[in-house]
């Protein structure tokens, strides 16, 4: 009674468990995200306009930023950059994580043959290293977004799947599950009702944290030249651009940009931290 | 027992060398079809420079190429002539690829071993004082600084370093493996280090993180094991405890972690050769890429896979043999750390 009293007088402290402040935190993280990628779309053509008059300027309260050595305004230029990154690593690991959950479940729930041939598979995709393999698979498509968006959702689920696989393994040989298959339930219903929802949260953390992969090498290819066109403001192709420029001082061209990239990508590694104590179910209660 | 031993890890160590060498062939396979699949068309790639070539020309160019013959045996055509050691002339640089592989392959090879053993040194004892100190605020410190160096891009690291060390500071040149209008066989090794040593800065950087929180993660677990605490009961201090039990435990599998980390570094050095241009494999093959220089693009693909797969090769024989421990039974030929 008195254990009971003193844990709920600790929480009350703070005004809210932990359970509620990891919610209000994910949901004050999704919004910085969403914000800057809605933010990217209405920043048109004509905000980011060649202006001679205004060339290289020092970052300054005007041009936070700064601007290059076009005239155009590196803030805009950037958020609509990390605005098609946002865009990009999103459909990207949106593809490979579903990949990953359906390659992980037929390794796990399929013959041993189909296993060890998933796992060679995965050694295969492995093996070549992974930049590599996107500038081939680039290659292939003749460079463009779409190589770019093939490249980074085929390459990225082979650790998903892994971990998924572990995990239907475990599922697989509860008692529950061989009373059902004793009740008579096909495999497809087991798949369905048992099995699923038990992979879902692995699911939604792993699509959040393949996000940061996805997105650093999106612009590491943008950067090397294989991915979105020149004219895209892409962060690569900014720091690409930039690199002509650094010898003459103009450092913030590529400081801002490469930092701001940097901090979206640790917003959604914090969104997935937060996610997996939100969904793992034995932390979820802490 | 010892024989026994023995068997059982020649065997291990034949049944991954069999599946390396399956996996290198599709590696090829894989490699090929993605290279063929491209809308770009060698033939006019090879004409561009070349003026004025009537349709006959190019189709006598590619009938030598063989590029009229089905997949399949263009496939095996280009199989058996690597196999042979002949791996074609590079469109970009019109040498052969086996001779711009071996010659870029000494630079490459420089940089990633130079950042490697940094990035283990640099690793292992960030691990080793964060394990020591677990939960003070050295430990939580270095923790955030691994963390967010795990969400820096490569190049950009390299920038930055470029205009703090280069550009703002002028300690380091901006770029070239060695001082531009001298021959090479006059370069010192002092001015090759000179020039190597932001790339490599720059590679150990982003690849430290991993080991170190890795070793941390092991040292904490040995720490806190029963054995350490009859250590410190008998009264050892902390070096002692760490001589006796820490590092042995946490060395090898460090080791291991970096020598899985081959295909990571490749990948890495590709970015770095590119901000530095630095004239190694990373940098030729991203150029080979943009050129449409297809022998090369290949050539770099399957010999990068070579060394990815001789690095998990070393990784499995330290994890299966050197530990006294490990060696009786094992599922084999899985990659470690990854």
């Amino acid at each position: 009674m008195d254990k009971q009293l003193a844990i709920k007088a600790s929480g009350q402290r703070f005004g809210f468990n932990r359970r509620v402040r990891t919610v209000i935190i994910s949901i004050f993280l999704l919004g910085i995200i969403i914000g800057i990628f809605i933010a990217g779309i209405f920043i048109g053509d004509d905000a980011m306009a060649v202006d001679f008059t205004r060339k290289g300027i020092r970052p300054s309260w005007e041009y936070p930023f700064g601007t290059d050595w076009l005239g155009r305004n590196m803030l805009l230029r950037t958020v609509k950059g990390l605005s098609i990154s946002i865009m990009v690593g999103t459909v990207a690991s949106a593809v490979s994580a579903v990949l990953a959950t359906i390659i992980g479940i037929a390794a796990a729930m399929g013959s041993k043959w189909m296993d060890s041939a998933i796992g060679w598979l995965i050694d295969l995709v492995m093996g070549v290293p992974h930049l590599l393999l996107l500038i081939l698979i680039a290659f292939a498509c003749g460079r463009g977004l779409t190589g770019l968006l093939t490249g980074i959702a085929v390459t990225h689920w082979t650790g998903l799947a892994r971990l998924v696989r572990a995990e239907v393994l475990q599922i697989r040989s509860q008692q529950y599950i061989t009373i059902s298959r004793r009740l008579g339930k096909s495999t497809g219903w087991i798949l369905l009702h048992h099995i699923l929802p038990h992979v879902l949260p692995q699911f939604v953390v792993g699509l959040v944290l393949l996000f940061p992969h996805a997105i650093l090498h999106e612009s590491s290819l943008s950067f090397l030249g294989y991915g979105l066109p020149p004219e895209q403001p892409a962060i690569g192709i900014i720091l690409a651009e930039s690199m002509k420029y650094l010898t003459g001082g103009m450092w913030w061209l590529a400081f801002f940009p490469g930092i701001t990239l940097v901090l979206i990508v640790i917003l959604f590694d914090k969104l997935g931290e937060n996610l997996k104590t939100l969904l793992d179910p034995y932390s979820a209660h802490e | 027992m010892k024989r026994k031993r023995l068997i059982n890890i020649s065997k291990a160590i034949g049944k991954y060398l069999f599946r390396v060498l399956t996996l290198l062939l599709a590696t090829s396979v894989v490699a090929f079809v993605l290279a063929s699949l491209s809308p770009i068309d060698p033939v006019q790639q090879y004409v561009m420079g070349a003026g004025a070539v009537s349709m006959e020309q190019r189709e006598a160019i590619s009938e030598y190429w063989g590029l009229n013959a089905p997949p399949t045996e263009r496939y095996l055509n280009w199989l058996s002539a690597i196999l042979r050691g002949d791996m074609g002339v590079s469109i970009l640089y019109r040498q052969p690829v086996a001779y711009i592989i071996a010659d870029r392959f000494i630079n490459t090879f420089a940089l990633m071993m130079t950042s490697w053993i940094l990035s283990g040194i640099i690793g292992f004892t960030l691990g080793c004082i964060m394990g020591i100190w677990r939960g003070k605020w050295v430990d939580s410190i270095i923790k955030r600084v691994c963390l967010v160096l795990c969400s820096v891009p490569t190049f950009w690291l390299g920038l930055v370093f470029l205009l703090i060390f280069s550009v703002w500071l002028g300690w380091f040149p901006i770029g070239f493996s060695s001082p531009i209008g001298i021959a090479d066989s006059d370069v010192s090794i002092w001015q090759r280090l000179y020039h190597l040593a932001l790339p490599a800065l720059t590679l150990s950087f982003i690849s430290f993180a991993n080991v170190a929180m890795h070793t941390r993660q092991k040292l904490v677990d040995v720490l806190e094991s029963d054995y350490v605490l009859f250590a410190r009961a008998r009264g050892e201090d902390t070096w002692t405890i760490m001589k006796r039990h820490g590092f042995r435990n946490t060395l090898l599998p460090a080791i291991t972690l970096q020598f899985a980390s081959f295909a990571e570094l490749f990948g890495g050095s590709v970015l770095a050769e590119n901000v530095f241009s630095y004239p190694g494999l990373g940098s030729a093959v991203s150029a080979a890429g943009l050129n449409s220089d297809v022998p090369l693009l290949l050539g770099i693909t399957l010999f990068s896979a070579l060394f990815v797969f001789s690095g998990n090769f070393i990784a499995n024989i330290i994890y299966g043999v050197v530990d006294p421990r490990i060696g009786e039974e094992r599922p084999h030929g899985q990659a470690i750390g990854d």
